[in-house]
């Protein structure tokens, strides 16, 4: 393993530390129990927005505290949900009297962990959660479909409404909306590391991809010889808009997510042959974002996502939004 | 007295753990992230750091408290999971660890909450395929005066539960995604879960 490390146990200590005076103007990093919050508070009662999860997908989620989008971030170690310490920490840090909203991305842990948090609050709260992933199958017998890229987009639009003033409920309603116009799927080249397992995740051959996979390397729909970038999109878009179903000349936001071991140069690709594909069933591409926004550690590959829009959806894209790994319109 | 009895089995069950920290960490690359491992070390270690300050607090009050220790420092399943099983645990005891018939209250307790918690039950693949059985077996031999015999009856329903998640398909916890490609794989949650019940069975077999 190389990585920039001093001892694995303090990695994500050591990098919400710089994480906090890099961006010092936005934000502030608390530990112990670890939360993200923003440098000042919003002036009017708001939504309070918390999202967290397990690190290393950054920016996911920190990276998205600020401004127009999150209140809040719960960072937990390397792929392991927050502890409901630093959920209950971080909500009665950032409410404002109109109320706690949770964005969950659709993992056991993650659940579990939010409820337990929520449990311990005596606030008024809600929870989305996000499962945008189309890879897998749903079902309410099981543990369902996963979030994984779509959750930045549903933390972005919310938290545009959210700043206006508007009630629990109606951020409640609006985030499950965007979740279900929302569907993504991945495919990865290349194992992450964990720092502390110091090994690769899983074992890919040089000439393999593993089709749908989740955001920390876990196994996807099937493994196979990989193809050429047309091909591999062409599948990965079939799967997406056929869980989609857009109609004619639906306006679409397509995201291209990187998950940190690939350049942006073939991301761009990636995004050229999506949006042919798109244009070829007459699907408008109205909004688009391409980078790395919900990584796996340094796992080469990259998701699409695609979130159908309607006029709402589109005014809180477009909406100003100053977070560290997202700004525009401030 | 019984408080020492708690962190001896812990002390157990971390080296059970450590002695099988690879198989667990392939275990779970195969259908997971590789994170249960960590988890499930980090959340001992923790509580063996508190060892010395429950020295004199009863073992509800013990297990309490390893629970909220495992549940702000594991995160994961696991640590929301084990911390639900142990403070459930904790609401049961009636003033004797050595008694089977409270220890299987204090387990049915534990494990009912950890279903509600998690939203699962037998045949998931998942530590329940090891816990609910051990908790209906210590259940039917709570009544036998034999403690270890109990305890290697109990240390054989652990086995083969953690054995049975091997050819099912997941439907809860991370191993769902992968449907079919589940089968043939033990949980590794099952594998970490009947390594503990082996541990604390092996401490009253040889006591």
């Amino acid at each position: 393993m190389k990585k920039f490390v001093n001892n694995v146990d303090e990695i994500l200590t050591e990098s919400l530390i710089g994480f906090g005076d890099a961006h010092d103007n936005i934000l502030e990093v608390k530990l112990s129990p670890d939360f993200i919050t923003r440098k000042s508070k919003p002036t009017n009662p708001k939504v309070a927005l918390i999202s967290g999860g397990g690190s290393g997908h950054e920016p996911l989620h920190g990276g998205f505290v600020g401004h127009g989008m999150l209140d809040a971030a719960c960072p937990g170690q390397v792929f392991s949900a927050p502890t409901p310490d630093q959920i209950e920490s971080a909500a009665y840090h950032v409410h404002s009297g109109k109320g706690i909203l949770f964005i969950v991305k659709n993992y056991s842990g993650d659940i579990m962990n939010f409820e337990m948090g929520a449990d311990m609050l005596d606030l008024e709260h809600q929870t989305i959660v996000v499962n945008d992933d189309v890879a897998v199958e749903d079902s309410t017998f099981t543990t369902g479909r996963r979030g994984v890229a779509g959750t930045m987009i549903v933390e972005k639009i919310v938290g545009s409404l959210a700043e206006r003033g508007v009630s629990l409920e109606e951020c409640k309603k609006f985030g499950d909306h965007v979740n279900k116009m929302t569907g993504s799927m991945g495919v990865a080249f290349t194992s992450c590391t964990v720092p502390a397992a110091g090994k690769p995740t899983f074992d890919i051959g040089a000439d393999e991809m593993e089709f749908g996979v989740g955001i920390h390397g876990e196994p996807g729909r099937k493994r196979e010889k990989i193809k050429t970038a047309n091909e591999i999109t062409s599948e990965l878009m079939t799967a997406i808009l056929g869980d989609l179903k857009p109609e004619n000349n639906q306006e679409v936001l397509l995201h291209i997510n990187g998950f940190g071991g690939t350049p942006l140069m073939e991301l761009y690709l990636l995004f050229n042959e999506a949006k042919k594909i798109l244009d070829h069933n007459n699907i408008k591409v109205t909004r688009s974002l391409v980078g790395n926004y919900t990584t796996s550690l340094d796992m080469a590959g990259g998701s699409i996502t695609i979130t159908k829009l309607d006029e709402k959806i589109i005014e809180h894209w477009d909406s100003p939004v100053h977070t560290a790994a997202l700004r525009w319109g401030i | 007295m019984d408080s020492e009895k708690i962190f001896n089995a812990l002390n157990q069950i971390k080296i059970s753990i450590d002695q099988h920290k690879d198989e667990i960490e392939k275990l779970d690359q195969e259908i997971g992230d590789g994170d249960h491992i960590f988890n499930i070390q980090r959340g001992i270690d923790e509580s063996l750091k508190i060892k010395n300050e429950l020295e004199h607090e009863k073992p509800d009050e013990v297990l309490k408290k390893i629970g909220i220790k495992i549940m702000t420092t594991v995160g994961g399943s696991s640590g929301a999971l084990f911390a639900t099983l142990l403070i459930g645990m904790s609401k049961k005891y009636n003033d004797n660890l050595s008694d089977p018939q409270n220890i299987a209250e204090m387990l049915t307790e534990g494990v009912e909450a950890m279903k509600k918690r998690g939203k699962a039950d037998i045949g998931e693949k998942t530590m329940l395929d090891v816990l609910i059985p051990v908790s209906i077996e210590l259940q039917k031999l709570s009544d036998q005066d034999n403690i270890k015999s109990i305890a290697e009856k109990i240390k054989e329903a652990a086995e083969k539960g953690m054995l049975s998640t091997k050819d099912i398909i997941a439907t809860k916890g991370r191993a769902s995604f992968l449907g079919e490609r589940a089968k043939g794989h033990i949980d590794p949650g099952a594998r970490s879960s009947q390594l503990a019940i082996e541990a604390i069975c092996n401490t009253i077999i040889n006591s």
